[in-house]
């Protein structure tokens, strides 16, 4: 493999990693405030399909993406008012809505099977394009990609460098507190949710119109990444920076999936294909083992300094949920 | 700032929480209100600081004015600030964080600004905070402080304490007291909320006693004692002659034990409990005491030494094999870690005596429950949920819940957050099991209590372990000065 080809490997890793940025980034702002978005999987194959359809019939990618967004919001709206109004369980609504949305994507999508619709194209930015290596990775991808890029940076600014987001931290940790400082506990937990679901909404047609463009009903193999981005979101421990650390880490293990595929002949394809899922979750294990009692056990059983070493690295990878996740918040 | 509370009145339903409640509080008092669980004071001083709103008709007035206060925001916004008895604070983050979050300001978070004005504050009170670290490395005395600077700087002119004594150390509630007759004499109002007589005593010039719900008298320091308990329980209460009920028998045996969690590691401890005996752990939250429960318990490994009960070798046996043999244990933690939230009193009672069969027998369940429910004095039905109990009669399902017969009991803070009745009670349910030869181990932060019940009293100060002291040879100045790390060549 040529440096170029490495390169522009690459750089498709950053691209096809924008969808699952943009949902664990999502999925990291409502849980921040308290609320489990956990229809995520369904949201996004009902916004690829939305989107990709309305992108179909106005020709405007824009509008496609606005779709997505709009969906993905409007599945969040339900989540909040059944959790937030309602105090009804999280895992239930999400869950149910989840399996709805998906079927949903199925049986309205059947129009737009294999249809060839619009397609987002790379843009190029003038000068830094140019640029040796970082050029090629950073800077020669489409505008849903760049806007995945700006979001991360903007979703850790605002957790952790405003006021308001850190309200957003304390919500989801004790609401009660954010309460009594003079925060509106239930409106924020609101103005989260849907913001998150729109954000999860853009996934869907990140892959519609871009990464795979167009509908193709079942086959279109974004069932599932929905939960492995639920899975990611936990092993970004919440934090945004993280997470889209774990989206990259999960694009990267597809890609060397293809990749070693055309080297290990011998290897049945669907074991490389399904790997990364497998791995995902090993390394999801790895980052919460920490937490347990038997692993600090035989943790004291290693000699001084290497315990330190390990002890030390699992407690930096560590990461708790916020206390209050999943929890409804009354006053008093 | 001066408070004027007139024809107070709550209704939760059908319950009449608070009864036509008059009270000035004039500005820079250190006003007391005392009185025991469920006794009103906590929904008075929710209705002050905003967290709930009286019935209509209530008036609350702040040096003259009539206001409305809807939320706890607004409670702040006249100058009305409330520490909650369990701080309202964010424990996996930074101490600076928790200052600034809830201030006024723009978008952006000036860390520099708020790290001066933290230590500015700190420093007038001398208050020993790290802004840089983490809420949950603090004790609850530290959180209390944290959160009344920030109060001071959100322009609080009355501060009210909920229950601000329990779980903070000696010196810590020296600490206290001191920092609240500075804001006294800054003409800062103060409202102490308390069921500790001497708390009240020691601290306020001026005292409330409520008792169901009706405001039942006003004292002045100096304070008779008598008349403070009478006034909250209607009659007369003493504590009980102290009592040794120590045999001869040994029950548990603690050789040269070593203990070693995350945070603490202890060694060598050596104990020989008799049966009969009470032995009170004392000492600073996190200090090891906790840790070497949980392996009196069999529920933390030991890495070395021996445990021996009642001649048998229990060393490395896990909590079932240490319950088989009588050892019970009742943690803090009542819902989290002893009773099951969503089961009631009878389905609790059904849990622990393990009837045979499959089918519950509900008569049966029933009638056990009854029984159990009237000996322990429980405020309940059979089918009350456990949750839906108070604080205090949780704590006597536990009692209620104890297997028979039994030999060590332990308990940790068995009485924290209970009112001197319940103490009481709950003590002389505990000494009939020592009568009936049982020993009992207990954690509590209550020197008084440590000295009152215990025979011997073992100090722990950072994973170090005291030599067994004879409670009747020492005092609560000598133990708080063990707890601080002071004075421990002799110990």
């Amino acid at each position: 493999m040529t440096q170029e080809t490495l390169l522009i490997g690459l750089a498709g890793v950053l691209a096809s990693a924008a969808p699952i940025v943009f949902a664990v980034l999502g999925e990291t702002i409502s849980e921040r405030a308290g609320v489990i978005n956990l229809s995520m999987n369904g949201t996004i194959l009902l916004s690829a399909m939305g989107g990709f359809a309305v992108a179909y019939n106005t020709n405007s990618l824009w509008l496609g993406f606005l779709a997505g967004a709009l969906i993905g919001a409007l599945v969040a709206l339900i989540v909040a008012f059944a959790s937030v109004t309602l105090q009804q369980s999280q895992v239930a609504v999400g869950f149910v809505l989840a399996l709805t949305c998906r079927d949903l994507s199925y049986f309205l999508g059947n129009p737009y099977m294999g249809l060839t619709g619009p397609r987002l194209t790379a843009t190029p930015i003038p000068f830094l394009s140019d640029l040796p290596i970082v050029g090629v990775l950073f800077f020669r991808q489409d505008a849903i990609t760049y806007l995945s890029f700006i979001s991360i940076a903007l979703v850790w600014l605002w957790i952790y460098r405003t006021r308001p987001g850190l309200v957003l931290q304390g919500m989801g940790e004790k609401p009660a507190a954010v309460y009594i400082r003079g925060g509106n506990v239930n409106a924020l937990r609101y103005v989260y949710t849907i913001v998150g679901g729109a954000l999860i909404g853009l996934a869907g047609p990140a892959f519609s119109l871009a990464i795979r463009a167009g509908w193709m009903g079942t086959i279109s193999g974004l069932d599932g990444v929905g939960w492995i981005a639920l899975a990611i979101t936990i092993f970004g421990g919440w934090n945004p920076a993280r997470a889209a650390f774990g989206a990259y880490l999960f694009a990267f293990l597809q890609w060397l999936g293809l990749v070693l595929q055309s080297t290990f002949t011998e290897i049945p394809s669907q074991v490389l294909q399904v790997a990364p899922f497998p791995l995902m979750i090993l390394t999801l294990l790895f980052v919460n083992i920490g937490n347990t009692e038997w692993v600090e056990r035989m943790l004291a059983l290693l000699p001084e300094p290497t315990r330190k070493f390990f002890a030390k690295l699992l407690r930096a990878m560590r990461a708790s949920p916020p206390a209050a996740l999943g929890a409804p918040f009354e006053r008093d | 700032m001066q408070i004027e509370l007139k024809r107070i009145h709550k209704h939760f339903g059908k319950v009449h929480a608070n009864k036509d409640i008059n009270l000035l509080i004039p500005s820079g008092a250190i006003q007391g209100i005392l009185g025991e669980n469920g006794a009103g004071k906590s929904t008075l001083m929710k209705i002050l600081s905003g967290f709930i709103q009286a019935d209509s008709g209530s008036e609350i007035i702040l040096d003259g004015k009539r206001i409305t206060i809807d939320s706890p925001a607004d409670a702040i916004r006249f100058g009305i600030g409330m520490l909650h008895q369990d701080p309202l604070d964010f424990p996996p983050m930074r101490l600076v964080d928790n200052f600034l979050l809830g201030l006024p300001g723009g978008l952006l978070l000036n860390h520099k600004k708020a790290m001066q004005d933290f230590a500015a504050l700190a420093r007038e009170f001398g208050f020993a905070l790290d802004p840089e670290s983490y809420v949950d490395t603090l004790t609850v005395g530290e959180r209390q402080q944290l959160e009344i600077m920030r109060l001071l700087f959100l322009g609080a002119r009355v501060l009210i304490l909920d229950e601000p004594t329990t779980g903070i150390s000696a010196a810590q509630k020296e600490k206290l007291f001191a920092t609240l007759k500075k804001l006294s004499a800054q003409s800062i109002t103060v409202i102490f909320v308390s069921h500790k007589l001497e708390d009240v005593e020691n601290l306020c010039g001026r005292a409330a006693v409520l008792r169901g719900g009706e405001l039942v008298g006003e004292l002045q320091a100096p304070y008779e004692t008598l008349k403070f308990v009478e006034l909250m329980f209607g009659k007369v209460v003493t504590l009980g002659e102290k009592q040794s009920l120590a045999q001869e028998a040994l029950t548990l045996s603690l050789n040269n034990v070593a203990l070693e969690d995350a945070r603490i590691k202890i060694k060598h401890v050596n104990l020989d409990v008799r049966a009969g005996e009470v032995i009170g752990l004392a000492g600073m939250e996190g200090s090891g005491q906790d840790l070497f429960m949980r392996a009196c318990a069999g529920l933390a490994r030991t890495v070395g030494g021996r445990i021996q009960f009642k001649g048998q070798n229990l060393t490395g046996k896990s909590y079932h094999t240490f319950k088989r043999h009588g050892v019970n244990f009742l943690p803090a933690a009542r819902l989290e870690e002893a009773l099951v939230p969503g089961l009631n009193l009878m389905e609790h009672f059904i849990l622990a005596e393990h009837p045979s069969g499959i089918f519950i027998d509900q008569p049966a369940g029933e009638k056990l429950a009854a029984e159990r429910i009237q000996s322990f004095n429980i405020r309940g039905g059979p089918l009350s949920n456990i949750e839906s109990l108070s604080g205090g009669n949780q704590q006597r399902a536990e009692l209620a819940l104890l297997q028979t017969p039994l030999d060590l009991i332990l308990l940790e803070h068995p009485t924290r957050g209970l009112d001197i009745e319940s103490v009481i009670y709950i003590w002389g349910k505990l000494k009939e099991r020592c009568q009936q030869g049982a020993s009992i181990i207990f954690i509590s932060s209550d020197l008084d209590e440590i000295l009152q019940y215990s025979d011997r009293i073992l100090v722990f100060f950072a994973g170090q372990v005291s030599n067994p002291i004879e409670a009747s040879q020492t005092s609560v100045e000598q133990l708080g000065q063990l707890i601080g790390g002071k004075g421990w060549a002799d110990a």
